[in-house]
């Protein structure tokens, strides 16, 4: 690891300005920011502790709930109000990592995790994403575990977030505060498709401070589900995973909600298998027209072919639950 | 986090090990919760106070220090493991105000103020800590590197408040990798405190 100099924010302010020094870096949990430290493939020279500052509750209100940024995995995961508004949130949060790294790890800090392609975190190969425009080992590599939605030329690494993938169906805001002001990002855009810039990764200004995360509460969050395969059956990332959110009334689907991870760049929404599966009957049928609209844009790489089936079939059997409990 | 462990059938004093060091803890963690500290220069050492296992440690760090590196070279404590150092086998696994945590991927500096417990602090008085006499008891080991994560893991679990069933049971503690393989007598132990009346 390289030298670091280490600060405590005793407010949001006093993090705003330090994270307008050159180099800095928030530092939440730590469990993805100090293990790419160890690796020196992030090497901020100054991190700044945000773990202190007034940004840990949990918020229900009537239209919704606010996530502080600082409420760790575990309480999120844990909060009856989560459990019974938003269920596949509490359900993605609980599938993933291991309880010690929830217990510290945050929703800030999930949101903004980064790849565990391999490539990118080998400091002997190139990555684009790394070292912008080294070019990319993983594209004729080993992509057992890369992605087959939302690719480029430059980077296919797969996003790892559980928890995104539910923030995503349910369409969360991403509330931020920087030097500028305070504003609000909506999640389908904070994460970025790599494009020719794989570096850029999320929609913030350098030094903006994620605040909170809002979700608003529907009929069809209420009864939404997450279902993850994976190839032990806990403590590993996604091979697919999907959240989905239904509202079904007089046998049709009324609202449909679903994304997607496991399989994308960032976590995968498709507004087109959405849109179909408004006014259809919930039947298996329906759902598999769907999950073949969502995966019509697939590119598998060479190891990774098995993923379009299953992350079909991952989808079908949310779709499936959440359509039960709708 | 949960904090109704009641029903683990052990008393809180004893699975909080040294109820008053928490308490303490808890203050001294209330009083530095807010407050910041100055910008330095990359490098420079940071002083820092930790309670391990209750005795009050003040110390000086380079600021990349992790958790884990201050207790087993800084403080000499080696009962906490370095397994993989990247989060990814629990034999780092330390209480941090009584909470699980992996300190292999924890900056020493975030917990200035706040109160650790290793594997050597179970003991009290020359009787171990029932978590330690369950792994004896039910042979829940084989070549011990795991096992003070392991241990440490099973007290954040039923603190926790965590399920008694088999499947509760290895989820709740899949946090731990065990290379060779005793898990089956791991869950046995963790269900003989879950168990305990
Ligand atoms: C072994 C292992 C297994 C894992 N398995 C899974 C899994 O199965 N599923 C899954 O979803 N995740 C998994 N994870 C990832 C884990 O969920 C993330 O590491 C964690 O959520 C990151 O949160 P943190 O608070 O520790 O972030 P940090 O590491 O502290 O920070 C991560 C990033 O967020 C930035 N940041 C933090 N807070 C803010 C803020 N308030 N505003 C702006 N930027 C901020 C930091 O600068 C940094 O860039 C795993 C991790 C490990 C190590
Ligand atoms: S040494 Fe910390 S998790 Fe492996
Ligand atoms: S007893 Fe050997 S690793 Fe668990």
């Amino acid at each position: 690891m390289r030298q670091i100099a280490y600060q405590r924010a005793g407010s949001v302010d006093e993090a705003v300005q330090a994270a307008a020094q050159p180099e800095a870096a928030f530092l939440a949990g730590g469990t993805s920011l100090v293990d790419l430290m160890k690796l020196e493939v992030l090497n901020p020279a100054r991190v700044v502790d945000v773990t202190r500052l007034d940004l840990s509750r949990i918020e229900p209100r009537a239209d919704g709930i606010r996530l502080g940024a600082t409420a760790t995995n575990s309480a999120v995961a844990a909060h009856p109000e989560v459990k019974r508004r938003f269920p596949a949130l509490s359900q993605a949060l609980l599938s993933g990592a291991s309880p010690q790294l929830r217990n510290v790890a945050t929703v800030a800090g999930n949101l903004m995790q980064r790849t565990r392609c391999a490539y990118y975190r080998d400091l002997a190969t190139r990555c684009n994403k790394r070292s912008p425009g080294a070019g990319c080992d993983a594209i004729e590599g080993w992509t057992r575990m890369h992605a087959i939605l939302g690719g480029s030329e430059q980077c296919i690494a797969l996003h790892p977030s559980d928890m995104c993938v539910a923030l995503a169906a349910l369409e969360a805001t991403i509330h931020v505060r920087g030097q500028r002001g305070e504003r609000d990002i909506p999640f389908g855009d904070f994460h970025l498709l790599p494009g020719d810039h794989p570096e850029r990764e999320f929609a913030l200004e350098p030094g903006e401070l994620v605040t909170w995360v809002f979700v608003p509460a529907t009929a069809a969050a209420a009864r939404s589900r997450y279902v993850k395969v994976r190839d032990r059956i806990s403590y590993a990332f996604a091979l697919a995973s999907c959240a989905t959110a239904l509202e079904v009334a007089n046998g049709r689907i009324r609202v449909a909600r679903m994304a997607l991870g496991g399989v994308g760049t960032k976590p995968w929404r498709s507004l087109e298998a959405e849109r179909m599966l408004v006014g259809a009957t919930p039947r298996a049928e329906t759902f598999r027209r769907a999950a073949d609209v969502a995966l019509r844009d697939a590119r598998p790489r060479r190891d990774n072919a098995f993923k379009v089936e299953l992350a079909k079939r991952t989808m079908i059997r949310a779709l499936t639950l959440s359509a039960e409990g709708a | 986090m949960n904090d109704n462990h009641s029903d683990d059938g052990l008393g809180r004093r004893e699975f909080l090990v040294g109820g008053a060091v928490i308490v303490v803890a808890a203050c001294a963690g209330s009083q530095a919760r807010r407050e910041g500290t100055g910008p330095s220069a990359p490098g420079e050492p940071i002083e820092i106070m930790l309670l391990v296992n209750g005795e009050r440690r003040a110390l000086r760090v380079d600021p990349r220090t992790t958790l884990l590196d201050l207790l087993r070279e800084n403080l000499g404590l080696t009962g906490t493991k370095k397994g993989c150092d990247m989060g990814q086998c629990g034999a780092c696994t330390v209480l941090a105000d009584g909470v699980r945590i992996d300190s292999c991927l924890a900056l020493a500096a975030q917990y200035d103020g706040r109160s650790i417990t290793t594997i050597e602090g179970l003991i009290k008085d020359g009787t171990l800590h029932p978590a330690q006499e369950a792994f004896l008891q039910e042979d829940a080991f084989q070549c011990g590197y795991c096992t003070p994560g392991q241990i440490l893991s099973c007290i954040g679990f039923l603190h926790e408040g965590g399920g008694a069933t088999e499947m509760e049971i290895r989820e709740g503690m899949s946090g731990n990798i065990c290379r060779c393989g005793a898990y089956p007598n791991i869950v046995s132990a963790v269900r003989s405190l879950r168990g305990r009346a």
